[in-house]
């Protein structure tokens, strides 16, 4: 550490889980560098003041979703969050619509069950090598920019206090990804409609504001999948239409 | 006495990045089962972290381009010794790997014709990258984590395989410890293919992820698989220098690619003295000499670093085209890329060097080990062109997955000897101990790649980095955490350090033997390039030594040859 700065330090609590599954928030001193980012000041107490603190990091560029945590009650990633744009006191703690698998470690893998679910990329025949129009590529781009950090899922209200059967914007955004996919032949608003639960969202737009990567989750993805859902489940013409036949 | 659980499969993968799921998809379309381990969740593998684009002479932009300029451009860039035969299966399959992704979903950029889109990048004669963005790696890697979440493979995140175990010779088995738990996995399969990427971070400042450790370098090596062209270190040109916390984050080529010019602090376009035809897209060896160079001889900014100009493109073409890049430097640096340079260095970003494999079968001097990605070598050679790693992921992938699945036809399962999985629980277990932080000691090991095993070399730093190393190997024995198995990153801290020794040990001894300047590897004592170095140099385990030899790079015959620019040396 540099010295020159009079050793500048900054208080930094962390949230750490007993063996008995309770749990409390540890104040730590942390030397302060230029620029620093949430993520730094976890890592240098991991590695400096205690090794056994459990944290998931991977890329530290905003790449990977990895150090999704909850940084004074906000879903953020630690790696993206600058230390001098918090005013006060700063308390980091693991996302809590997961379970936790230690300190700042939640256990997403629940995530990873649900994408099986969703039907999967099913092409059109077509000439190989495929044609197709950069317009339609921006169209699906918006939901693969996903970088599957889980904070939408993790401030979902419905997922939070009710843990119905709705899959969660992530999920939605990547069934969308698939549905405005040229090539693609399924209408996963079908899935959404019922395993998915979409129904359950009253898009109080939650989770596009937490999105570090900027996507509109709600106004594009759920919106979107649940008026398809609609027009295809709840449509009255295409009832009647369906009853003639 | 330990427990441990036991799982079973044809195939066993070690690393979930793009050459391990690629692997998968092959070796599940053959009918085997599969278990795929990898260090990080799903879909975090250092693949995400690839900006450019995919290398695969599709000719969708440049209609001249095909797989013979591809293969010559390769081979040149990698100064001559690379494997050709690697660089011919790269180049003839690369396409059709491509379209092939696409068909499992991936979405490029197109042409206003609906073509791919293929852009410019540092040593490919034509336009050659495939790309969605900046974001490619991305698109990668989520493509085939769908493909594979939708077929019967087990995946096992957040494990850290410890040790690879043998029986006759031949492998039989690895142990794992999964983090989440703290349990002890013992995998047993027929074959194994280690994809586990490479060792970045090994050096102070480097665009690689937490990952990149050298694990899987080193569980070949102690299982005595022999490791190739360890000296071949890439440094990308531009890395981030400010701030502290991202110093070594990648900054695209791409930027390059599209028009991005290098300055130094007096303004002059220094590219143009250093190399006047290529300019800022030569190979990435001649531009991160340069860079050095400039910042070496005074000419730097305040943070140490050149600047990269991409701000007269415009707004726009910016946003469009590096979204990923802009939002990078405006959130942590607080820099307008449309309206500013942006400060870079060079920074390590890749091993050409790796596992020595066989070009045909990725099958490596151990039998039932195979290796394809970054972790394994030959490719690329003293140098790598910037996309040809993601073709390499999917080319050699398949090719491992598929040369994996049939090479066990008719084999038995063998069983690892309890002693030696007992032995193994107990080694990791023994770092739960009072002793010496293992994150000081890396930090030690870090400096000393970082100050002598650099951009350029000498005998000296070399020799004094070899005797550092053997030190810091010696006190590594003695580190410790507390706490205990279940996701204990100061463990793993323990577990990597020795991985990483093993990565700089033969970096610094492969580097001390090359008497030569080659590629990514520069000494200012043997400056020039010489014939009698057109060799491979191999390093394998020999007890607590290290033994190396030299193997003679193969001629590449006639009917090849004429693809590829002749060899020039300067004193001949």
């Amino acid at each position: 550490m540099s010295e020159e700065s009079g050793k500048r330090v900054i208080n930094i609590s962390i949230y750490r889980t007993d063996e008995n599954g309770g749990g409390g928030y540890k104040d730590y001193e942390v030397p302060i560098q230029e620029g620093m980012v949430v993520l730094d000041a976890v890592r240098y107490v991991q590695e400096h003041i205690d090794t056994t603190l459990a944290i998931r990091w991977n890329c530290k560029a905003a790449r990977c979703g990895s150090c999704a945590a909850e940084i004074n009650n906000m879903p953020k990633l630690m790696c993206k969050t600058r230390i001098d744009t918090i005013k006060g006191k700063i308390r980091v703690a693991p996302m809590s619509a997961f379970n936790s698998v230690a300190d700042l470690v939640a256990d997403v893998s629940e995530n990873y069950l649900i994408n099986r679910q969703i039907p999967e990329f099913s092409p059109r025949e077509a000439e190989i090598p495929w044609k197709i129009k950069q317009i339609d590529v921006e169209r699906t781009k918006e939901f693969r920019k996903c970088i599957e950090c889980f904070l939408c899922q993790d401030v979902c209200h419905v997922i939070r206090d009710h843990k119905a059967d709705y899959v969660g914007p992530r999920h939605v955004v990547k069934a969308a990804s698939l549905d405005m996919h040229p090539m693609d032949t399924v209408d996963r608003s079908e899935f959404l409609n019922n395993e998915g639960g979409i129904g359950y969202c009253n898009v109080t737009k939650c989770c596009q504001e937490v999105c570090p990567e900027g996507i509109k989750i709600t106004d594009n993805a759920i919106i979107q999948e649940k008026e398809r859902a609609a027009d295809r489940f709840y449509d009255p013409l295409l009832w009647r239409r369906e009853k003639k036949r | 006495m330990g427990d441990f659980k036991e799982h079973e499969s044809d195939l066993l993968i070690v690393g979930a990045g793009g050459a391990g799921m690629r692997a998968a998809i092959s070796a599940l379309g053959m009918g085997r089962s599969v278990n795929i381990v990898s260090k990080s969740l799903i879909g975090k593998a250092h693949t995400v972290m690839a900006e450019g684009g995919i290398a695969a002479s599709i000719g969708d932009v440049d209609r001249s381009d095909n797989w013979t300029v591809h293969f010559g451009d390769t081979v040149v860039e990698g100064v001559y010794i690379g494997n050709w035969r690697m660089a011919e299966i790269l180049a003839k399959q690369a396409p059709e790997r491509v379209y092939e992704l696409e068909r499992f979903g991936a979405v490029f950029d197109r042409t206003p014709e609906g073509k791919i889109m293929q852009r410019a990048f540092g040593g490919h004669t034509y336009r050659r990258l495939c790309h969605v963005g900046d974001k490619t790696g991305l698109e990668i890697i989520r493509t085939l984590e769908d493909k594979v979440l939708h077929t019967d493979a087990k995946m096992f995140d957040e494990v850290y395989i410890t040790r690879l175990f043998l029986r006759e010779g031949r492998f039989c088995g690895a142990l794992g410890l999964e983090m989440r738990t703290g349990e002890f996995l013992l995998f047993k399969a027929k074959a194994l293919i280690i994809a586990t990427g490479g060792c970045g971070r090994v050096y102070k400042v480097t665009s690689n992820s937490w990952e990149s450790t050298g694990d899987g370098l080193a569980l070949a090596y102690n299982a005595g698989a022999e490791l190739m062209d360890m000296e071949m270190i890439q440094f990308h040109p531009t890395g981030m220098v400010w701030p502290p916390g991202v110093k070594g984050l990648l900054v695209t080529e791409s930027i390059r690619g599209e028009g991005g010019i290098l300055l130094n602090s007096k303004h002059e376009r220094f590219m143009l003295r250093y190399s006047p035809e290529k300019k800022e897209l030569d190979a990435r060896d001649v531009v991160a000499r340069a860079t050095y160079y400039e910042i070496k001889a005074g000419r730097g900014g305040p943070h140490g670093g050149v600047y990269l100009d991409i701000s007269h493109k415009g707004r726009d073409f910016i946003l469009r085209k590096l979204p990923g890049m802009y939002s990078q430097f405006k959130e942590f640096a607080g820099v307008d890329i449309t309206k500013e340079a942006m400060e870079v260095a060079p920074t390590v970003h890749y091993q050409m060097g790796g596992i020595r494999v066989d070009p045909y079968t990725c099958a490596t001097s151990v039998s039932g080990i195979f290796s394809a990605g970054e972790v394994a070598s030959g490719l690329h050679g003293a140098n790598r062109l910037g996309g040809n790693s993601l073709a390499d992921i999917l080319v050699f992938g398949k090719l491992a997955g598929e040369v994996a699945s049939r090479w066990m036809e008719g084999k038995d399962t063998l069983e690892p000897e309890d002693s030696e999985i007992e032995r193994e629980m107990d080694r990791v277990r023994g770092f739960i101990r009072k002793g010496g932080n293992p994150y000081d000691l890396i930090d030690e090991l870090t400096s000393v790649m970082q100050d002598r095993l650099g951009i350029v070399r000498n005998g000296d730093d070399m020799r004094k980095a070899i005797e550092l190393i053997k030190d810091i190997k010696r006190r590594s024995e003695e580190v410790g955490v507390s706490g205990g198995l279940k996701y204990n990153h100061g463990l793993l801290g323990c577990l990597e350090l020795q991985n990483m020794i093993v990565a700089c040990e033969t970096i610094s001894v492969s580097a001390n033997i090359r008497e030569e300047s080659r590629g990514a590897h520069t000494r200012s004592d043997f400056p020039k390039r010489r014939r009698e170095w057109k060799v491979n140099i191999v390093c394998r385990k020999d007890g607590e030594d290290i033994s190396t030899r030299l193997i003679k790079v193969e001629e590449i015959p006639e009917e090849f040859a004429r693809y590829v620019k002749p060899e020039v040396y300067e004193d001949e």
